[in-house]
């Protein structure tokens, strides 16, 4: 296992507000890891980081084998090297139907006048129906997404991050809104998707972070409060104080 | 454009099946061509209503499709007439110089004719001297192709610097706004170098078809603005159809989640935006000089206003439907203020449509935004075919149902 992010000494802050405090975190590839947290405690922050959305006042954020900057890069930039993001709100393109929107994440280029141009393969096909077959939507293909209950939602969502086929994968709360059974699979699904590539799960939800069976990474007032196995973390006197102390 | 795209996009068929029967219609009623039922005025109306149905299909690429509720259009589609105008303007009135001046006994030099049409020309605002941009209006190539330039970089820059800063939403329509009404007012200027308020004028004065009547004339340019109709809906068609259509629905309704799938969102505007430009200047060359007379009246933000609700009414979001929505009220439009509907007598108070008409128009634009969001074309959902669903299984519970092998065929 390489690391294939790296963020070290990195700070924001918000009119004052420090948003994330000299945070340090590195993931390596394959791995899955779960970030967990009280309120403010910094994670979509954190994710705005990655992806490009906010920029940080100090520290640095290095990717892939050759410890390349993001800093400074664009958001589509960031996700054309290989970052997927899924928001904690569903965000599918309601007006679409479920294959235009997994055609339109599926990865090939994305220049104007590469997608003006673009021509429908057999490969694309192929790979827009693998992808549905993962999440379970290949009866919604023809479907607008925007018909879709909550939780298929949710897995287009994570569908359309398969058609990226990032190397780090961010997923903020995707167990949220769900049944049981279907935290089930979304809970299958990433750790599936876990096998091959990072995948970075923030999650409010202790039981759901249990199923999922990984390293822990708990944020408080935007640093690193605890690292490792979700039993040691819960164990950590810090961890219990910020959590059941207030 | 590859194949299957008319079998894809039923309604483009439909829509050239349409224009193609109104032109034969116009063409056999027409003075020049035909019975002459339909006046020459009215030919050039009809054309100039084809010309803002280009304008209005480009509209709703850029706000209906992409989101940007430019209220800059108009000033593309003036700049395209102004551009046209200029050579217009400059060979009639060399034709008209030399003529002149050839009959006197010793032939003028070159530099003395073109003093002579700047005399012509600028006379008006009290200049003689050419400005600097008139300087290609001697070559209607260089015109044509500034048609096309102008618009497009002007709005290549100017996109370029909003779209960077990520101006959207209502800030982009104010920018835009403000771009066009600081065009009109420099326009407006006499030391603008398209004589102020003026404007150009004698533009359906076609140089070197002295001879041919403005009854054939309108006509070629009906049949030259329906082409463009024409070729502009299947551009625009090409370019929302497909995967480039659905990321700029994508940028339209949700901008954010584009950008994290890897897309260059400014790109993607930019190449909207621009493109529509250029239409919109092709659309306006094809305009005035059906029009006669182009000024800076016509580039105020009001015109490109207008623009709005017309897509708005005919229904955003489809390209036949910014069609209907600018026919429909242009045309209505005419009628109501060159006094063809009739005065209503209320007894205290006459209502006069030339007056009132902004009133109604105002009114059924807001009526259409709070009851028919989809606008006219909306209508066509209530009476298209359902598309047949995608069957996934039999076609019924019973045995003697179709089985779905069957159902393919």
């Amino acid at each position: 296992m390489s690391t294939l992010l790296e963020m070290s000494g990195v700070s924001v802050s918000f009119d004052g507000f420090k948003a994330i405090n000299n945070l340090s975190f590195q993931i390596g590839e394959p791995e899955l890891r779960a970030i967990i947290g009280p309120n403010g405690a910094g994670k979509t922050t954190f994710m705005d980081i990655i992806t490009g959305k906010t920029k940080p006042d100090e520290g640095r954020v290095l990717w892939g084998d050759k410890g390349t900057s993001l800093l400074g890069r664009s958001e589509s930039q960031i996700a054309r090297a290989g970052i997927g993001r899924k928001f904690q709100k569903p965000t599918v393109f309601e007006a679409q139907t479920v294959r235009e929107n997994i055609a339109m994440a599926l990865k090939n280029s994305r220049g104007p006048f590469d997608v003006l141009f673009y021509r429908k393969t057999a490969e694309g096909a192929a790979r827009i129906e693998a992808v549905a077959k993962e999440v379970g939507l290949t009866e919604e293909l023809p479907r607008p997404a925007g018909e879709l209950s909550h939780g298929k939602k949710q897995w287009l969502e994570i569908g359309m991050l398969l058609a990226q086929d990032p190397r780090l994968l961010l997923v903020d709360e995707p167990a949220a809104g769900m049944t049981p059974a279907e935290r089930e699979h979304t809970t299958d699904l990433l750790k599936r998707m876990a096998e091959t590539r990072a995948v970075v799960v923030v999650e409010h939800d202790m039981e759901f972070v249990r199923r999922l069976n990984c390293k822990v990474t708990v944020l408080h007032e935007g640093s690193v409060l605890a690292e490792g196995s979700l039993d040691h973390v819960t164990a950590n006197q810090d961890v219990i104080d910020v959590y059941l102390g207030r | 454009m590859k194949p299957g795209f008319l079998s894809q996009n039923p309604s483009v068929l439909w829509f050239l099946a349409a224009l193609g029967l109104f032109t034969l219609g116009v063409t056999v009623l027409a003075e020049a061509t035909g019975t002459g039922a339909l006046s020459t005025s009215f030919v050039k109306t009809l054309g100039k209503t084809l010309c803002l149905c280009l304008i209005a299909i480009a509209m709703d690429v850029v706000w209906g499709y992409c989101g940007i509720l430019s209220l800059g259009h108009f000033a593309f589609f003036g700049i395209g007439g102004y551009a046209i105008g200029m050579w217009l303007m400059y060979a009639r009135t060399e034709a008209i110089v030399s003529e002149s001046m050839a009959a006197a006994v010793i032939p003028p030099t070159d530099q003395e004719v073109i003093d002579a049409i700047g005399t012509q020309i600028f006379g008006v605002v009290g200049s003689s001297e050419f400005p600097v941009i008139w300087a290609f209006s001697d070559s209607l190539f260089l015109q044509l192709l500034m048609v096309v330039l102008i618009p497009g970089l002007l709005a290549l820059v100017f996109g370029w610097l909003a779209f960077r800063s990520r101006v959207t939403g209502v800030y982009l329509s104010i920018l835009t706004q403000a771009m066009t009404l600081a065009l009109s007012l420099y326009l407006f200027q006499n030391d603008s170098g398209l004589r102020g308020n003026n404007g150009l004028s004698g533009l359906q004065n076609i140089p070197g078809f002295e001879d041919t009547p403005q009854s054939m004339i309108s006509i070629a340019f009906f049949w030259a603005s329906a082409l463009a109709l024409g070729l502009g809906y299947l551009l625009f068609a090409f370019v929302t159809s497909g995967k480039m259509g659905s990321v700029i629905r994508g940028i339209r309704d949700d901008e954010a989640r584009v950008r994290f799938l890897g897309y260059h969102v400014e790109s993607y505007k930019l190449f909207v935006f621009t493109l529509t430009a250029v239409i919109a200047g092709i659309a306006g060359a094809l305009y005035y000089p059906q029009a006669g007379i182009i000024n800076p009246a016509e580039i105020a933000p009001i015109a490109s206003i207008y623009l709005a609700v017309w897509v708005a009414i005919g229904g955003r979001g489809r390209l036949y439907g910014a069609v209907i929505g600018a026919a429909f009220v242009s045309l209505l439009s005419s009628w109501f203020t060159g006094g063809g509907a009739p005065n209503v007598n209320l007894g205290v108070y006459t209502i006069q449509w030339t007056d009132w008409w902004l009133v109604l128009l105002g009114l059924s634009f807001v009526a259409v935004t709070l009851f028919a969001p989809k606008g006219i074309g909306g209508l066509f959902d209530a009476i298209a075919v359902r598309r047949t669903p995608e069957r996934v299984g039999d076609y019924g519970p019973d045995k003697g149902a179709l089985r779905q092998e069957e159902g393919t065929e």
